[in-house]
C-alpha cells in the first residue's frame, strides 16, 4: 500500500472526477475540495470504498452560511483515512430556498445524527435521511437558528457595531 | 456490519407471557442516567423492544453565542461541554487558535498543557469507572477513588484558581506560572493515585459480580464502532486503536512514550479496562512531561506573543505599548487571518475537533464544536435493542456521555 498525501489525493480525484471535484485551497495542511450535490456522494463513496484511499473514518459533518453568495449554505464533511492518516473537507453549497443534498447514511450510520443537527440549526434537507427531525432544538421550532439572519442580540443595539471599531 | 435486532423482535417465545408493550420515559431526570438523557423506550417486561433517544434538554447555543465573542471568550463555553474534564477543552481550544494565528508555543508551555491535560483524563475517567461501578451495585470504589478527583481539583485551583469550570490558560500560554505547591501537588499525586488504581483494579477487575455484569454486554465491533464514527477509549474498546495524541500529535505529544490501550470485544469490561489503562498511561505522561520541564527555562509559561497574550498589569500603567495591547486584546482587537481550520485533540471521550471559520472579524465567522459524546451516543438507542434494562443502564454508564458535551 503506497504513501498518500494532499497532492496524490487531488490528483486521484481530479483524474476520476474531472471538473466536478475542484480544489478550493489546501488551508493548514488539510485539503479542502468543492463538489456539487450530485456528485457528493459519489465522491464519498469513491474515497470511502477505494483501496488506495480508504477514508473510512467520518469525522463530522456541520453546514456554513454566506448570505451574500449566489449559493449561500455550505455543508462540509469532514472525512479521515485512518490507514494513511490523510484527512479531506469536502463543500457543497446550496441555493437560498432549494437546500437538498443527497443522505450520506447511505455510507455511514454516523452521519445520521450529524445531518439532523445541520437540519436542525441551518435547515439543510439531506434527502434520503431515515429520520430528518430536530434533534437539539425544541421541536416546534419554525426557524433555523443558526443561520445568519437570526440574530443573538437585539439588532438595534449599536454599542457592539463594527463601524465603531473602525472596521 | 453488526446487525442490531430489528424493531418487531419479540424475544419472548412463551406466547402466553406475551403482553402489550409498555413505554418506559428514562430520563430525562432519572438518577441512574446521571445526566439530563432520556430515552422513550418500548418495553416487553425487562427488555427493550426499541427506544428513541431525545437529546437537547440542556442545549445553550454555543456555537451561535462563539460568532458574537472575541476568541478569548469562547474559552469558557468550551468549559462547559464535557465539564469533567474542562482543561482538555480549554486548551484544544486554545490550540485551534494558535493554530490559525500561526503562533508555535513553547516546549514549556506545551509540556504543563499535557500535565494539565492529562490530569483532566485520569479526573474524567475515575468518575466513569467509579460510576460504572456504582451502576453494577459497588460503591466502596467510587468514594475511594473520588478523593482522587479531589486531588486534581486542588491542582487545577493552584494553577487557576477555579475546580469545576477552569478556563485555564489563554491564547499563547497559561495566565501564571505553576507554583512549587503545584508541583509538590502533581508530585504527591503521582505518588499516592497509582497505588489506589491498583486497589481500585483489584476491587473490580476479577471480580465474579463485576464481570457477570460487564463482560459481554453490549459488544461493539470494530466495523460498527467506525460505521457510527465512535472515537475515544470506546472505539479503542473494540480493538481500533486511533488516539489522535498518537496519530496527529499536537501540544508536543509525539516527545512522550506512551501506549495506546485497545480491548478486543468492546463491551462495557473492556471499555472499563482501557480507561483503567489510560489512567496509567496519562500517569506516564505526566512524569515525563516533570521530566522534561526540568530541562527548560522555569520562566517560561506563554509564547513571546505580546499581540495576542495579555501584558502583566505593571507594564499596563507604565509602557505604552503594553497598553495598547491590553486594549486591544481585551476588546478582542487581534489580527487573525482570515482561514478555516480544523483542530481534534484527543478528549476524554475521543475525536474533540474544532471547526474555525474565520473571516478576519473580531469572533469567529463559524464555530463547530465535533463533540465526541455526541457522536458517540448516536448507537445507544440502536444497540439498545433487544437488552435488559439494566444492561442499558450500565452500558449508557460505559459510554460516558456527558450531558454538557452531548448538547453543547
Amino acid at each position: 500500500m503506497g504513501e498518500l498525501n494532499n497532492d496524490i489525493l487531488l490528483e486521484n480525484l481530479t483524474s476520476k472526477f474531472g471538473e466536478l471535484v475542484k480544489p478550493v485551497v489546501e488551508d493548514y495542511g488539510m485539503l479542502t475540495v468543492e463538489t456539487n450535490r450530485d456528485t457528493i456522494i459519489d465522491l464519498l463513496r469513491y474515497i470511502k470504498t477505494d483501496a488506495a484511499l480508504q477514508f473510512i473514518y467520518l469525522t463530522d459533518i456541520t453546514a456554513i452560511q454566506y448570505p451574500e453568495q449566489e449559493n449561500p449554505i455550505g455543508v462540509i464533511y469532514h472525512v479521515h483515512s485512518l490507514v494513511h492518516n490523510v484527512r479531506i473537507r469536502a463543500k457543497v453549497f446550496l441555493p437560498a430556498g432549494d437546500e437538498r443534498i443527497p443522505s450520506a447514511t447511505e455510507l455511514w450510520n454516523g452521519a445520521n445524527w450529524m445531518e439532523r443537527e445541520t437540519y436542525d440549526f441551518f435547515g439543510v434537507n439531506f434527502e434520503g435521511h431515515p429520520n430528518l427531525v430536530r434533534i437539539l432544538n425544541v421541536d416546534d421550532m419554525t426557524v433555523f437558528p443558526m443561520r445568519k439572519e437570526y440574530p443573538l442580540e437585539d439588532p438595534n443595539r449599536v454599542d457592539k457595531k463594527d463601524f465603531y471599531f473602525g472596521r | 456490519m453488526q446487525n442490531f435486532p430489528s424493531l418487531n423482535t419479540n424475544s419472548n417465545t412463551d406466547t402466553n407471557l406475551q403482553s402489550e408493550l409498555s413505554t418506559l420515559n428514562l430520563g430525562p431526570t432519572h438518577p441512574a442516567t446521571h445526566g439530563v438523557f432520556q430515552n422513550v423506550l418500548q418495553m416487553d417486561g425487562e427488555r427493550i423492544v426499541s427506544g428513541v433517544s431525545t437529546i437537547g434538554y440542556i442545549h445553550r447555543a454555543f456555537e451561535k453565542i462563539a460568532e458574537h465573542r472575541p476568541f478569548y471568550q469562547i474559552t469558557p463555553l468550551t468549559d462547559r461541554l464535557n465539564y469533567c474534564s474542562a482543561p482538555i477543552n480549554n486548551m484544544g481550544w486554545h490550540m485551534t487558535v494558535e493554530k490559525l494565528l500561526k503562533i508555535q508555543t513553547p516546549k514549556r508551555v506545551d509540556y504543563l498543557r499535557v500535565i494539565i491535560m492529562e490530569l483532566a483524563r485520569i479526573a474524567d475517567h475515575i468518575i466513569c469507572n467509579g460510576v460504572l461501578g456504582v451502576d453494577t451495585g459497588a460503591f466502596t470504589g467510587f468514594l475511594y477513588m473520588m478523593e482522587y478527583r479531589e486531588a486534581i481539583y486542588e491542582i487545577y485551583e493552584e494553577v487557576c484558581g477555579s475546580r469545576l469550570t477552569t478556563n485555564v490558560g489563554r491564547l499563547g500560554g497559561f495566565e501564571r506560572n505553576f507554583n512549587d505547591i503545584a508541583f509538590a501537588k502533581i508530585k504527591k499525586f503521582l505518588v499516592d493515585f497509582p497505588k489506589v488504581l491498583n486497589e481500585f483494579e483489584a476491587l473490580f477487575n476479577r471480580n465474579r459480580i463485576f464481570i457477570d455484569r460487564t463482560k459481554g454486554v453490549a459488544p461493539v465491533t470494530a466495523e460498527t464502532a467506525l460505521d457510527y464514527s465512535w472515537s475515544g477509549p470506546i472505539l479503542r474498546a473494540t480493538g481500533v486503536d486511533y488516539d489522535v495524541r498518537a496519530m496527529n500529535p499536537y501540544c508536543s505529544y509525539e516527545d512522550f512514550d506512551f501506549e495506546v490501550p485497545v480491548g478486543t470485544t468492546g463491551d462495557v469490561y473492556d471499555r472499563f479496562l482501557v480507561r483503567n489503562e489510560e489512567m496509567k498511561q496519562s500517569m506516564r505522561m505526566i512524569q515525563q512531561a516533570l521530566d522534561k520541564i526540568e530541562k527548560e527555562d522555569s520562566a517560561i509559561f506563554h509564547a513571546d506573543v505580546p499581540e495576542i497574550y495579555l501584558p502583566p498589569k505593571e507594564e499596563v500603567y507604565n509602557n505604552m505599548e503594553a497598553l495598547i495591547y491590553h486594549f486591544k486584546i481585551v476588546m478582542g482587537e487581534i489580527d487573525a487571518p482570515v482561514g478555516e481550520v480544523y483542530h481534534a485533540v484527543e478528549g476524554t471521550n475521543g475525536e474533540l475537533g474544532f471547526y474555525l471559520v474565520n473571516d478576519g472579524g473580531r469572533s469567529p465567522y463559524r464555530l463547530h464544536f465535533r463533540r465526541p459524546s455526541f457522536i458517540n451516543y448516536s448507537m445507544y438507542a440502536d444497540m439498545s435493542r433487544g437488552m435488559l434494562l439494566s444492561d442499558a443502564i450500565i452500558n449508557m454508564s460505559s459510554l460516558n456521555v456527558i450531558a454538557g458535551e452531548l448538547d453543547a
